[in-house]
């Protein structure tokens, strides 16, 4: 992941402009923090003769008080408490309370006006009264349509439709005009109307000939789809997929429902069952992963559950678990076994060099991995010993399939002492980056060295006033400083000392 | 703050009236329930409830206590219940069981269900189907938008993007076209309408009927300009990580209904503090549309500033004192309240970027964006992958990468499939199916080689005389689209030369000068030629489905010179805050005054969770 030196150079650190970087935490960092603190120094003046009528009362859970979702919460909480709390909380202030709000009931307005605004538009109401109250149309009694409904053409009965007007159905009964209505319904674009006529073929057709007309018609076919899953009708759904020679849709739809099995024996029982279906050749292979998966995790749960609560093996009580294995990522499953398992040899199901071997794990991912447990177990042998192991070639200097700035991240947060991120740090080839990694991580011999390496007297002086004083790292640049200082003045160049 | 703003850019229009209507409307259905009652409501239309009601203007209506909808038993003793509804199937599902346990326990109750911004036909069946029709009443509560800021109106529909540009489902086509029309007949009329993306049109479709079926009275119009635009026209822009302070803080804090929930790290106290967030804080508007590195220097000017108006109390007499307390000092307590959250917002914000090497993540974006080192990009996705760095995360990178690459090598798609289902485990198929289905993460095609060939040539050289190299491809290649519009529309900026963040040039600013947001280049473009005309190339390239309407009411000539220059422009399937930023600064560029409405405010996590189909 080195990039390159040009790519390096993009607008953050090339415009003239001091670049703005989100690690940089001597400037805008500190910039920030004095602000906060000028800030902070005024609270206390503030705060003595606060009267806190500008400030929205909180509840507990941060929502304003008097809102509607903090007085939803009330009502739940209330009713776990006791069935006999008042109804409503006592709401101490009322500062949502909207100036414009009207004083007088509206229904006493309507009760007036329905005659007026009936069928009125907004623009009627609007312009009618000068308070802009709006009226929503009032709709006549169904009862007052029904003698009339009967005569509209398909065309006519959408367009009702749409306008949310009763219709009546019942007498499109040839399957032409069926699907003149379903025709007509699509070229509204009104998915609303479109499911409507959909719910109404599947009622009136068989399944044969409605998904036989759907098939020419994608639009209503969508939405019959869409339709289906909502109102969860899987059976229909698979048939109807089945027909249309989705099969791929089809098995995946089929193993979406492991989703909703609780029990992990039952649920590994249905991906079994899973693999005979459909799938690409590909999906195929990571259903399998998915079953042995949960075979394994099933082993690997039962087995660290009797060893955790037989109190006898170490890691268990040193690091109890925090949660079962059982439904997690392959990764988390390797990370837990390279936690709790790292040396097992290669038969159980719980080694981790099985798991790799089993699931195709990568070099790289499985190198990440381990790191990352290791390291958090503070297991810095193994760690060592991940790039170590490596050598058998008889490299001299540590490799790592992962670049090590990379190496040096996953290792700083899982909190290394510098010490051990110094090492990993110095192995940065380039040295811009290192420079950058080892200010971040606060490695100072490293930053020392190569200002030192670059003969960069400057540099190496500014960074005087970053370490702590009287600290070695002081002493150190201070001996150098003045070794310079000597080589300076000296004819005769003499070599640095370390 | 640098802005050169023009200054005469018209006033907005009133959108507070949207509101009360809401409010009123509601409020005459709760009357028709009279008497006492408990209401239920759907949960997410709690918060759009808490922008237009609160409590206790339900409470005045006689709703008893208040309760969200769970699907579960209710425990209401209530012999009214009216439910407050989104139109869906489940939710309807759920109060048919609640009926029915009461009949089978002979319980008699009146049940009322408000279905907002409208009721489907689906529900009707579930409720006839369930055998409680002639039980209940159903009404409809039109609240189709919700002002959220000045210039920000939502119809609050995330499900919009899904049901649409997934499923497609077409069934909030209706409900855009009805939003569109109420804006039409309280601010109209419009006078011209442009438009692009197959929903786009559609909705247009059906505002155009509406209007029609209805009269529209001769009004002075106050928005002259509509520009309508399919979230699928533009894909990239909102799977970019946010760098301007709104969408940053959206990205990270999550803004609901136009107000953030800032925790203890920010308020560095044990409580969390809710806050409005929109041009009513002094603070917050204006480094709302600022990059993020401009923010810092703003706060602390600000604190610095703060610092002086307190001082001057120093000396004051006691009859000064008296003054400044009863003019000044609300001011600047509000004030410094609001510096202080921003402040701590900003100091999280910079923490959680540093922990995540925000700096790299971005340097990946824009290596993408400029189809630039793709191979390193995906040795950057597959070690996110490979780490469990956060499953959405990997996932928009993976859709950027396939995006503006125009699909990925088959060998690449199948092994960080395989690698993504390794480390998030293999429900995620489910999720691939969808991202596939909606072309925002597929394999090249074997046909397309071109575009393969053309990366391979640009690796192999490797510098910017590739360029020249990938042009003479490209205009063979038939689907690289991407680079082929950003090229054509010069959304990339040439990355060597210098973007001055603090006097923006063009709207890449709100992506750090690295590029031009395709949604918003193209309302630029249309608004300066009037139309679609030149732009051909573009459009075939966007598969079509553009348009450009004039109306023929004469409604020009009434037209106030201001409406003109108001142009609201709708996102069908949701916008960023980062676009809204960007149409801000075109706006004071050219002297136009943008209204946005979206179907509900997005960024890429929402984008990315609507597609997950990992969990039941």
């Amino acid at each position: 992941m080195m990039k390159s030196k040009t790519d390096e150079e993009d607008y953050w650190n090339s415009s003239k402009f001091k670049a703005f970087t989100f690690d940089d935490e001597d400037d805008e960092f500190s910039r920030l923090k004095e602000s906060k603190q000028a800030v902070n120094s005024i609270r206390r003046l503030v705060e003595e003769d606060d009267d806190e009528d500008d400030v929205e009362k909180v509840s507990w859970s941060g929502e304003p008080v008097g809102s509607i979702s903090w007085s939803v919460r009330e009502t739940a909480a209330s009713n776990q408490r006791t069935d006999r709390d008042p109804a409503f909380p006592r709401i101490p202030a009322d500062t949502l309370v909207s100036k414009s709000q009207s004083g007088y009931s509206l229904s006493s307005l309507f009760k007036g006006a329905t005659g007026r605004t009936k069928g009125g538009s907004f623009t009627d109401s609007l312009s009618e009264s000068s308070v802009r109250l709006y009226a929503p149309e009032l709709r006549k009694p169904k009862s007052e349509y029904k003698d009339y409904v009967s005569d509209w053409s398909p065309e006519e009965t959408v367009q009702r439709m749409q306008q949310g007007k009763v219709v009546s159905l019942e007498k499109f009964r040839s399957l032409q005009d069926k699907l003149l209505l379903l025709d007509f319904a699509v070229s509204a674009h009104d998915g609303n109307v479109i499911t409507a006529v959909l719910i109404y073929l599947k009622r009136t057709l068989s399944k044969e000939v409605l998904f036989r007309e759907l098939e020419s018609r994608q639009t209503a076919l969508r939405h019959f789809i869409h339709y289906l899953t909502e109102s969860r009708e899987q059976k229909l759904l698979l048939e109807l997929l089945r027909v249309l020679g989705r099969t791929e849709d089809m098995a995946l739809l089929q193993y979406k429902e492991h989703l909703s099995i609780a029990d992990e024996n039952k649920r590994r029982d249905f991906l079994k069952s899973c693999l005979s279906l459909p799938f690409s050749a590909e999906d195929a292979a990571h259903v399998q992963d998915h079953y042995t998966l949960l075979e394994r995790q099933i082993i690997i749960e039962a087995t660290d559950r009797q060893a955790e609560r037989g109190g006898k093996v170490e890691i268990f009580q040193k690091f109890p678990r925090r949660a079962s294995i059982l439904n997690m990522p392959l990764i988390t499953t390797l990370y837990y076994c390279c936690f709790y398992h790292y040396t097992e040899s290669e038969g159980t199901y719980s080694s981790p060099l099985n798991i790799r071997q089993t699931f195709r794990i990568s070099e790289k991912q499985y190198f990440v991995t381990a790191l990352a447990a290791r390291a958090k177990l503070k297991e810095w042998s193994d760690v060592d010993a991940l790039f170590t192991s490596r050598n058998w070639l008889g490299f001299t200097r540590k490799k790592s399939p992962l670049s090590f700035q990379r190496v040096v991240d996953i290792l700083q947060k899982n909190s290394a002492p510098t010490q051990v991120l110094q090492e990993y740090v110095g192995l940065v080839d380039d040295a811009d980056l290192r420079i950058s990694l080892a200010q971040k991580h606060k490695c100072h011999d490293i930053i020392i060295n190569t200002y030192r390496d670059m003969k960069d007297r400057q540099l190496l002086a500014g960074y005087r006033g970053k370490v702590e004083r009287g600290s070695p790292e002081e002493r150190k640049i201070d001996q150098l400083l003045n070794n310079t200082v000597r080589r300076g003045g000296a004819p005769h160049g003499q070599h640095h000392v370390t | 703050m640098a802005h050169s703003a023009r200054r005469d850019s018209p006033e907005l229009p009133d959108f507070s009236l949207l509101k009360r209507l809401a409010r009123d409307q509601l409020i005459y259905l709760l009357e028709q329930l009279p008497g006492k009652k408990d209401l239920f409501i759907e949960a997410d239309l709690m918060s759009p409830l808490d922008r237009i009601a609160n409590v206790s203007t339900l409470k005045q209506h006689e709703v008893d206590k208040l309760y969200k909808v769970e699907h579960k038993p209710i425990v209401s003793t209530s012999d009214q219940l009216c439910f407050l509804i989104r139109p869906r199937i489940q939710t309807v599902k759920w109060i048919c069981d609640v009926a029915n346990a009461d009949k089978a326990a002979g319980k008699f109750r009146r049940y009322k269900l408000i279905f907002t911004p409208q009721k489907f036909y689906a529900c009707d069946a579930v409720l006839e189907e369930q055998g409680i029709i002639g039980d209940v009443t159903t009404d409809e509560w039109a609240f189709y938008l919700l002002p959220l800021d000045d210039d920000i109106i939502s119809l609050e529909l995330p499900e919009f993007f899904r049901d649409n540009f997934l499923a497609g489902d077409q069934r909030w086509v209706r409900t855009a076209g009805s939003a569109l029309h109420l804006l039409h007949s309280l601010y109209g009329p419009f006078s011209k309408v442009y438009g692009i993306g197959r929903c786009s049109k559609m909705a247009y479709e059906s505002w155009r009927e509406q209007v029609e079926e209805g009269e529209q009275k001769a009004r002075q119009a106050e928005i002259g300009n509509v520009f309508l635009i399919d979230r699928d026209v533009d894909y990239v822009t909102p799977l970019c990580s946010q760098v301007v302070y709104e969408g940053l803080v959206d990205d990270i804090f999550r803004i609901k209904c136009g107000c953030v929930e800032f925790g203890a790290d920010v308020t560095s106290s044990d409580k969390s503090v809710k806050v409005m967030l929109n041009s009513q804080d002094k603070v917050f508007s204006e480094i709302r549309n600022e990059h993020f590195s401009n923010v810092f220097g703003f706060l602390s000017q600000k604190a610095r500033n703060l610092q002086t108006a307190y001082d001057k109390r120093r000396g004051m007499d006691i009859k000064q004192m008296k003054t400044f307390v009863s003019e000044e000092l609300k001011g600047l307590k509000q004030e410094h309240r609001l510096l202080s959250l921003h402040i701590g917002a900003c100091e999280s914000i910079m923490k959680k970027k540093t922990k995540q090497d925000f700096q790299e993540l971005l340097k990946t974006e824009h290596s993408l964006l400029e189809g630039f080192e793709t191979r390193e990009c995906i040795s950057y996705i597959e070690e996110h992958i490979n780490r469990q760095v956060s499953m959405i995360e990997s996932l928009r990178l993976l859709c950027l990468l396939s995006i503006t690459e125009n699909g990925l090598l088959p060998k690449d798609y199948r092994s960080l499939k395989a690698q993504y289902l390794q480390s998030y485990g293999v429900d995620h198929l489910l999720t691939f199916s969808n991202l596939r289905q909606l072309g925002l993460l597929v394999e090249q095609q074997p046909g397309e080689t071109l575009t393969v060939m053309e990366s391979k040539v640009g690796k192999l050289v490797n510098d910017k005389a590739a360029g020249k190299l990938t042009d003479a491809f490209s205009s063979l290649a038939k689907k690289s689209n991407f680079r082929a519009l950003s090229r054509k529309l010069n959304l990339v900026p040439k990355s060597d030369e210098e973007y001055d963040l603090r006097v923006p040039r063009d709207m890449a600013y709100i992506f750090s000068g690295a590029y031009v947001p395709l949604s918003c280049k193209l309302i630029e473009q249309v608004l300066e030629r009037d139309g679609w005309s030149g732009l051909e190339e573009v459009t075939r390239l966007l598969n079509g489905h553009e348009f450009a309407v004039t109306g023929n009411n004469g409604a020009d000539l009434r037209a106030k010179s201001d409406a003109k220059r108001i142009v609201l422009v709708m996102f069908l399937g949701g916008c960023t805050f980062s676009e809204i930023s960007a149409l801000r600064f075109l706006g004071k560029e050219k002297g136009y005054k943008f209204i946005v409405v979206a179907t509900s405010i997005t960024n890429s996590s929402r984008l990315m969770e609507a597609l997950l189909d990992n969990h039941v």
